[in-house]
């Protein structure tokens, strides 16, 4: 009895968070809490690119060191491009002990753009921040622009209603002109341009792909003041979400990164305040070291923005004239920020090239023809099998059905509480398990009938049918999941998801069918004084 | 319900029957992929590019593309012999499949120059947001990569397999499965090669879940033997194993026939990109049915016969 209630309380446990999970999928406005964790569609469902890199170290006498710093850099100069791409949720991932990189890029629909962009060769640049003069001519004129344009840029449609916009002026200092009413009322682009917080020259998170389409846009581009330029500064890695510096430059490149010889990190030993801590030294070729000279003396006090593909990294202020080609960068690093900088200062000499080696397009007419697909086939084998299995079985069938929808909810939580991706093969996969689920209870039916037709009470058919058709399905079950797992070790994507889901299928079908529906068995032939058992 | 009273069918007796069926199947098969020179891979593992686009007529008064226009315009820009096919698709829609090798390396991108070239021939018929339904493009070297996975892949599955028979049974119960998952890939295969259907990843991974599956079949078969022996000890072992195949062949044909139903349903309805891959695997269910059935259980027939030739009469063994 202490048994059974120990079962009991397995299967409400299970059937407890198989609903958690499921019911985020068919119930909408669940609290937000509740669908944190949600089943992600492959890029073959929604449609995207992945696209498989590699540095080519075939023609280089490249240290082991060497190259995973070239593997790096390679990694950060792409991360860099993708994130200028603009596309939602893109996935950069080193494979593990490998010189290749995969690129997954969700919802884009022409791969070619995004290969003529990973293929460039990196541009490292110095370029001077504009003045505070130059930045307020800036705005005032974008702002104008954009006033006079919003009806070609849908994408601003909301801020073109704002006029309250007291505060960002304050803080920007611009003096209100009384006779330029005209821009008074609507200041689309500072207002695009500040945070939350009322910061100036920071983009929030939810107006970045807004911003990145207009610094793509040549209308607007053209009408940024002469020699001047807008750029987006570098992403948080710690918090993506958070709101990004914009620069206001200088178009003109005073130094390109071919002029740069090395950079490394260092760590100061604290003689002096400034001396403290990481930084990053720069040293220059011959050449370069005395531009660089010039220029530091020239500009003392005004900031050298350094740029990595059109994207600011840093935007250091240049204290004193740099005579040696010997520059140091200081300010509260981290050694992980160091890190990641030098890579950037180094992107401009890459030492070994970048090869696509593989590129898997879907694009997103096929993806939802493949969603819409999958789930007809699956509705139609499962009411197809369901109603076989009630017809053949009677009311045993039935329970054998209960097995079969949840299992099919089972892989669907599971995957959700994994985070894991759906793919068509899994799909696939899903539906395959719909047709092996009933397996094992058409053994034991098969059993069970077998002990009724040899003159064994129900009782004591269903018990032996169970207890022997055990050992029977564990085999069966067990083959099938060493070949589900030898699949997961050497798939791809989408193979993987087949062999998830196939597993997943395979552990649940066990549950559903041995435990649950003996569970039910148990509980009719226990509580009915039947003799008779629709089989 | 049910379709089988107790059957007494005897598939034991004509087992060489059976054998013969499936040597000539085999064989035909074999005569397939000598005169198609092995296996048709898909660019999965040769490497190479294929694409599906939607070429359904964009602007009014747009002209039907047809097949040979694409070659024509994919030869003049210096593809060659790529391979041009119709897809059916949905109604009204005009879907084309084109393959072709890898020109001059994977760096000058030949995937990107046919869209440049269809976009640039065919303007009327292409919508820039949904032109591309597919597009791969694979490297030789990821290819012969994939290649090499894919084999010990099958070569793990197989060892999995049968160290956990031979542990849970006897080693040659273990062969016998083993055999049989051998026959029923080896006709898969050559139906493959028979139709000209590509063997890609995905089919791979299809032939990997034949053999999971035909493998549960046959161990179904092979428990109740295991059990049969032990409970009719003066029978032979031609009579013993036929009764339990046929009392196993309720649940055999049952659970063939909702497998089967299933992934009908996914070939059929399933789409495009999983239609090659449901069709392996239907074509497994039936091959591993009828391999547990005919040549698993029969296998063993043989081998008992001939331990007891060495070793004597049965029931005295160990």
């Amino acid at each position: 009895m202490r048994n059974k209630k120990i079962r009991g309380l397995i299967i409400l446990g299970v059937l407890l968070v198989t609903a958690y999970y499921f019911l985020p999928m068919v119930v909408p406005n669940l609290p937000s809490f509740w669908t944190t964790k949600r089943l992600k569609l492959g890029l073959d469902l929604q449609g995207g690119s992945q696209i498989q890199l590699e540095v080519d170290f075939t023609n280089s006498e490249l240290s082991e060191k060497e190259r995973e710093d070239a593997i790096k850099t390679a990694y950060e100069i792409i991360r860099n491009r993708i994130d200028q791409f603009g596309v939602a949720e893109p996935l950069i991932q080193r494979v593990a002990n490998t010189n290749r990189i995969i690129i997954q890029l969700p919802g884009l629909k022409d791969p070619g753009r995004a290969k003529d962009l990973i293929g460039k060769t990196a541009m490292l640049e110095f370029k001077f921040v504009a003045s505070s003069e130059q930045m307020q001519e800036t705005y005032k004129t974008m702002d104008k622009f954009l006033q006079e344009n919003i009806q070609n840029y849908e994408i601003l449609q909301e801020f073109s209603d704002i006029n309250d916009t007291e505060e960002v002026v304050d803080i920007l200092g611009i003096e209100e002109d009384a006779e330029d009413a005209s821009y008074d009322n609507a200041m689309i682009f500072t207002d695009l341009t500040t945070s939350e917080e009322g910061m100036p020259l920071q983009i929030e998170y939810k107006y970045l792909a807004t911003l990145k389409e207009l610094l793509k846009d040549p209308q607007f581009l053209q009408n940024v003041p002469t020699g001047l330029q807008i750029a987006l500064g570098k992403e948080d890695k710690n918090d993506p979400y958070s709101a990004r510096d914009i620069y206001i430059l200088h178009k003109r490149a005073e130094i390109t990164g071919d002029a740069l010889d090395n950079a490394i990190t260092r760590i100061g030993q604290g003689y002096t305040a400034k001396d403290k801590g990481p930084y990053i030294m720069l040293e220059f070729k011959k050449t370069g070291a005395k531009k660089f000279k010039n220029i530091t003396g020239q500009n003392i006090g005004e900031r050298l923005a350094i740029m990595l593909d059109d994207i600011v990294f840093i935007a250091p202020t240049i204290e004193s004239r740099i005579p040696d080609g010997q520059a140091r960068i200081t300010g509260n690093f981290t050694i992980e920020e160091c890190h990641d900088m030098v890579i950037v200062l180094n992107a401009g000499s890459l030492p070994a090239p970048v090869n696509i080696i593989e590129e898997r397009t879907v694009g997103p007419t096929l993806g939802s023809d493949s969603i819409k697909a999958g789930i007809l086939a699956a509705l139609i084998g499962m009411v197809v099998v369901i109603l076989f299995m009630m017809i053949y079985y009677g009311l045993s069938g039935l329970f054998a059905d209960i097995a079969v929808i949840v299992n099919v909810t089972f892989i669907i939580a599971v995957m959700t509480m994994l985070e894991g991706t759906l793919t068509m093969p899994g799909i696939a996969g899903m539906i395959l398990t719909i047709g092996m689920a009933v397996d094992a209870n058409v053994i034991i039916f098969e059993r069970i009938r077998e002990y009724l037709a040899a003159g064994k009470t129900v009782r004591s058919a269903v018990d032996s049918g169970f207890s022997r058709a055990m050992v029977t399905i564990l085999d069966a079950n067990i083959t099938t999941l060493i070949t589900a797992l030898v699949l997961y070790q050497f798939g791809t994507g989408p193979i993987k998801g087949f062999a998830v889901t196939l597993s997943i299928g395979i552990v649940g079908s066990m549950f559903a069918s041995i435990v649950l529906v003996k569970a039910i068995f148990d509980g009719l032939v226990t509580n009915s004084a039947k003799d008779k058992l629709s089989i | 319900m049910r379709f089988f009273g107790k059957t007494k069918i005897d598939f034991i007796g004509k087992r060489r029957i059976a054998f013969a069926i499936s040597l000539v199947v085999i064989l035909a098969g074999i005569v397939s992929l000598v005169i198609n020179k092995g296996p048709k891979y898909s660019i999965d593992f040769t490497g190479g590019v294929a694409m599906e686009l939607d070429l359904t007529p964009v602007k009014e008064g747009a002209q039907i593309i047809k097949v040979q226009d694409i070659r024509d315009a994919l030869t003049n820009a210096g593809i060659q012999d790529a391979e041009i096919q119709e897809i059916k698709g949905a109604e009204g829609k005009r879907f084309i499949l084109i393959k072709t090798q890898v020109v001059g390396g994977m760096k000058d991108k030949t995937s990107t120059k046919v869209i440049d070239v269809i976009k640039k021939q065919f303007p009327d018929n292409v919508d820039p947001d949904t032109l591309i339904r597919l597009q791969e493009e694979v490297g030789p070297k990821i290819g012969e990569e994939l290649k090499g996975k894919a084999i010990l892949a099958i070569f793990w599955a197989l060892l999995g397999i049968i160290l956990y028979i031979w542990w849970r049974f006897e080693f040659t119960f273990g062969l016998a499965a083993v055999a049989a998952l051998f026959h029923d890939i080896l006709i898969t295969i050559g139906i493959f090669s028979f139709l000209g259907i590509e063997i890609s990843l995905s089919i791979v991974a299809a032939l990997l879940t034949i053999v999971g599956y035909s493998l549960n079949d046959t161990i179904v078969v092979f428990d109740r033997i295991r059990e049969d022996l032990k409970i009719y000890r003066k029978e032979s072992y031609g009579s013993v194993i036929n009764h339990s195949i046929n009392e196993t062949l309720s649940r055999t044909i049952i659970t063939s026939l909702t497998t089967f139903v299933v992934v009908l349903s996914l070939y059929l309805f399933g789409g495009t990109v999983i239609h090659d891959f449901a069709f392996a695997i239907l074509v497994g269910v039936i091959v591993g049915t009828y391999s547990s059935i005919f040549v698993a259980s029969p296998l063993m027939v043989e081998h008992f016969n001939k331990r007891e030739k060495k070793m004597g009469t049965r029931g005295k063994k160990k």
